[in-house]
Formats: C-alpha cells, sequence, structure tokens
C-alpha cells in the first residue's frame, strides 16, 4: 500500500500535467500541480477545434479539468530549484515556498517554433503571413484584421521541422493533420475560397487522419501540393507571391495568395527530455525519481499525450510502492 | 532588333492565369478526380504506357495546372483497358474518368 505521505509534484498544468494529475489522485496519491501561467490548459487552452473530427477543444479541456477536482494547483509559480535529499525532494518556488516530495513529473512540454526564423517566409515582415496557431485563435475569436475574406489560402507544411538548417530534424507529428483540418475550416469560413496546402509528405497516421485527408479533398475541394514553398514576396497590393515545385509534375509553380498560413511545428529551447529507454521506459529519466510525460519528450498529438501521461502515472506509482 | 540571343519563356507554370474552368466542369461529371492522391498505381500498370507515355495520374495534375491540351493528348494514347481501375486504392473509376477526360475536352471524336 502507498502511505500517504507521498506527494508527487507535476511541473507544467497542460494536457499531460492534468491527466497525470488526474490518475495520481485515483491511487490516492497527494498531487500538486506548479504551473507558471495563470491559467490551466497550457497550449490546448489556445486551440479551438481539434483534429481529426473538429471535437472542441475546450469540451476536452474542461473535462480533464472536471478530473482534477481536489488536486492541489498553483498557478503563477515557476520551479526555481529541485534539491535532492536522500529520497526526498525540495522543490523550491519563485515565491520561496519549499514543497517536500517523492516524485517530480515534468509535463512541461513543447515550444511553438518561432516563424520569424524562417526568414524566407516573412513572417512579422508580411502583414497576410500567419501562423497555425494564429488561425486557430481566429477561429476562436473570430477576428484578425489580416484575414479580411481571402479568396485565396496557402498552408505551407513542416515550418521549422524536418529542417536541419534551423536545428530540428524530426517531424512534429501534429501539423499535417492541422492543416488539413484548418484548411476545411477556412473552405467553411470562406465559401468562395480556393485552398492550397504545400507538402512534402502528408502524414495522416492516426485514426481518422486519413479520412480526414479524403474528406479534405472530397467534400471540401482542398488542393493539395507536393512540394515545399521556397519563397514568398509581397506584391505591391499586400498580396503574397509564392514559388513552390509541384514536384509531382516536376514543374515550378508561382501563385498570388491573399493569406499564407504557416504551420509552425513543436520545439523545446533546450531540446526534448531524454528517458531511459525510447520502448520500455518512455517515462523514466536518468534522474531517479525524475519522471516525465508528453511532448516535453517529443513530438506528440493530444490522445498521445494523454496515453503517456497515464504510462507516467503507472510508472511513478510502482516506483513508490517498491520505495515502501 | 536582335541582341543575338532570345528569351525564352519561364518554365514556372503561373496558376494565377491557369483556368480551371475545363477542371472544373470535368469535375461535375466526374467529382472522383478530386480525390486522387497521387500514389502513381494507374501509371506503374498501365497497358499503354508500356510503349507511350501515358499517366492518368500526371493527366489530372495537368488538369488542374492549365496543361489541358497534354493531357488531352495522353488520354487519347489511352487504350480503354480499365487495368488501372483494378488497382485505384481510391477506387476512382479512372476508365469513365478517361473518357470523360476526351468527352468534356471536346474531343469526343478521338475515342
Ligand atoms: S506532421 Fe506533416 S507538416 Fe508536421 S512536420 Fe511532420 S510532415 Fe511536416
Ligand atoms: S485504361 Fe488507359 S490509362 Fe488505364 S491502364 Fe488501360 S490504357 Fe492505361
Ligand atoms: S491509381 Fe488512383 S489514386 Fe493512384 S494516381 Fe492513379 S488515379 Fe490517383
Amino acid at each position: 500500500m502507498l502511505d500517504d505521505m507521498n506527494k508527487v509534484v507535476i511541473k507544467g498544468g497542460g494536457a499531460a500535467g492534468l491527466r497525470a494529475a488526474s490518475r495520481l489522485k485515483r491511487n490516492g496519491i497527494d498531487t500538486v500541480v506548479i504551473e507558471r501561467e495563470s491559467t490551466l490548459g497550457g497550449h490546448l487552452a489556445q486551440w479551438d477545434r481539434l483534429f481529426p473530427d473538429g471535437q472542441k477543444a475546450k469540451d476536452v479541456l474542461d473535462r480533464l479539468l472536471s478530473d482534477i477536482n481536489g488536486v492541489e494547483v498553483m498557478t503563477n509559480h515557476t520551479i526555481t530549484e529541485i534539491q535532492r535529499e536522500n529520497d526526498i525532494f525540495k522543490i523550491k518556488l519563485d515565491d520561496n515556498t519549499v514543497i517536500q516530495a517523492d516524485a517530480v513529473l515534468d509535463t512541461t512540454g513543447f515550444d511553438i517554433f518561432k516563424a520569424e526564423k524562417k526568414q524566407e517566409y516573412g513572417y512579422g515582415i508580411y502583414d497576410r503571413v500567419i501562423t497555425n496557431a494564429e488561425l486557430e485563435s481566429f477561429f476562436k475569436t473570430g477576428s484578425d484584421r489580416r484575414i479580411d475574406n481571402p479568396k485565396k489560402i496557402g498552408f505551407v507544411h513542416c515550418v521549422g521541422s524536418r529542417d536541419i538548417k534551423v536545428g530540428n530534424t524530426y517531424c512534429s507529428k501534429v501539423c499535417c493533420a492541422t492543416a488539413l483540418k484548418q484548411a476545411c475550416e477556412m473552405r467553411e469560413a470562406f465559401p468562395e475560397s480556393e485552398v492550397y496546402t504545400f507538402y512534402m509528405d502528408l502524414r495522416m497516421f492516426g485514426k481518422g487522419y486519413e479520412d480526414l485527408y479524403l474528406k479534405a479533398q472530397q467534400d471540401y475541394g482542398v488542393k493539395c501540393v507536393r512540394g515545399r514553398v521556397s519563397e514568398v514576396a509581397e506584391a505591391k497590393d499586400g498580396r503574397l507571391v509564392i514559388k513552390a515545385e509541384d514536384t509531382l509534375l516536376g514543374k515550378p509553380l508561382k501563385m498570388t495568395l491573399d493569406l499564407l498560413v504557416l504551420m509552425c511545428g513543436m520545439e523545446r529551447k533546450d531540446g526534448f527530455i531524454a528517458t531511459k529507454n525510447g520502448f520500455v521506459e518512455q517515462n523514466i529519466t536518468d534522474e531517479k525519481g525524475i519522471f516525465v510525460a508528453g511532448t516535453a519528450i517529443q513530438p506528440m498529438t493530444l490522445p498521445e499525450t494523454i496515453a503517456n501521461a497515464d504510462a507516467a502515472v503507472l510508472d511513478i506509482v510502482e516506483f513508490l510502492k517498491r520505495r515502501k | 532588333m536582335n541582341f543575338g540571343f532570345s528569351i525564352s519563356p519561364s518554365s514556372h507554370i503561373m496558376m494565377d492565369d491557369v483556368s480551371r474552368k475545363r477542371f472544373d466542369a470535368l469535375k461535375k461529371t466526374e467529382p472522383d478526380i478530386a480525390i486522387c492522391m497521387s500514389c502513381g498505381s494507374c501509371t506503374a500498370t498501365c497497358t499503354a504506357g508500356a510503349n507511350a507515355e501515358v499517366s492518368l495520374r500526371r493527366m489530372i495534375l495537368m488538369l488542374q495546372r492549365g496543361k489541358d491540351d497534354e493531357a488531352l493528348a495522353m488520354a487519347s494514347r489511352c487504350l480503354l483497358c480499365g487495368k488501372c481501375y483494378l488497382v485505384c486504392p481510391r477506387g476512382i473509376n479512372t476508365r469513365h474518368v478517361l473518357l470523360s477526360i476526351s468527352k468534356c475536352l471536346g474531343h469526343d471524336e478521338d475515342i
């Protein structure tokens, strides 16, 4: 049995942190969630609808939040230091509070790639180049002065992913499905518009993703072009002239667009966190008692993140039991 | 004036100038052309393709890039054997699409 002295500190109150907190609670383990922002939910709180079938992000978040009812949450706090004394962690916060814990779970997630780093796309320079995250908040709030009844819209896949030059060699996993989801939503919002997506590979691997691809083509008339946008220039009227190769036809293309959406990938300032074994110890770090879950490890979709948080909780429960 | 050289036309496809009228007309009779995923199965298995350049995959792309004449020339070499229909993973009635390409583009006498 676990004695009630056990305490776990979760660093980060996004999807992974919230899910882990609810599961630890159900296992009778005293848990505290430390969140640096003033509200919980992380990136999930920023999204409007989720791929593949458009479920409201808010509904998923509300469920995660209602599941942690009773768990101690400290928002607006950051951890400044973690000290180990024998088997106990002393976790110091920015207001000098110290929390003692038996285990720490890192669920600090990802940052969105900074689009201005890919200068050839002109983000921050040209007004009508926006990011996937900004488009998502447009769907949520219904307003963005840059989105003014666009007739031709382009999506660029793999911005800041699969790109040795920016130092991110991996695939961010979520942006292909996001691009097609958002492309359909734009066709819905602007039925007169033509929507093009520019991809290198369409990685529609998850349940329902390939169906989303078919739906985008069949029901929404989204046009997928295999080829990466190589450069963007602004025309006199503020519209955007893009170049890409239609690699399936072997011909370079030029096209004028009213809006270009960059599918920025995931990254972490200090890199993703290494775990002991990518197959059988996916949530265990080299530091005994410190666990990790979710997109702090690698890019993951939301269902993967939630499953990964569950797996981490199992590791933590076993760890605490074994120590008795 | 003769500068001793000439400028060849840009090899870029200028999408702004491409008329989608004919493609959209074709799409009305053959809505399935929108769901081609460019897998190339049709081309690989094409009976006529063994001896001439015939590729339904490329035809569908050409039509979307304003290269109707090239697509039509290619369609005229099709033997309408229907082998490509057997292999298309999206279940497109490719043989029917090929007939419609010739019809919609106004050259049904070629069939
Ligand atoms: S999911 Fe798609 S868009 Fe995102 S990095 Fe991977 S291949 Fe590129
Ligand atoms: S129907 Fe035409 S395109 Fe299809 S396999 Fe036969 S010859 Fe080739
Ligand atoms: S086999 Fe079907 S899906 Fe594949 S390229 Fe040909 S028409 Fe398109």
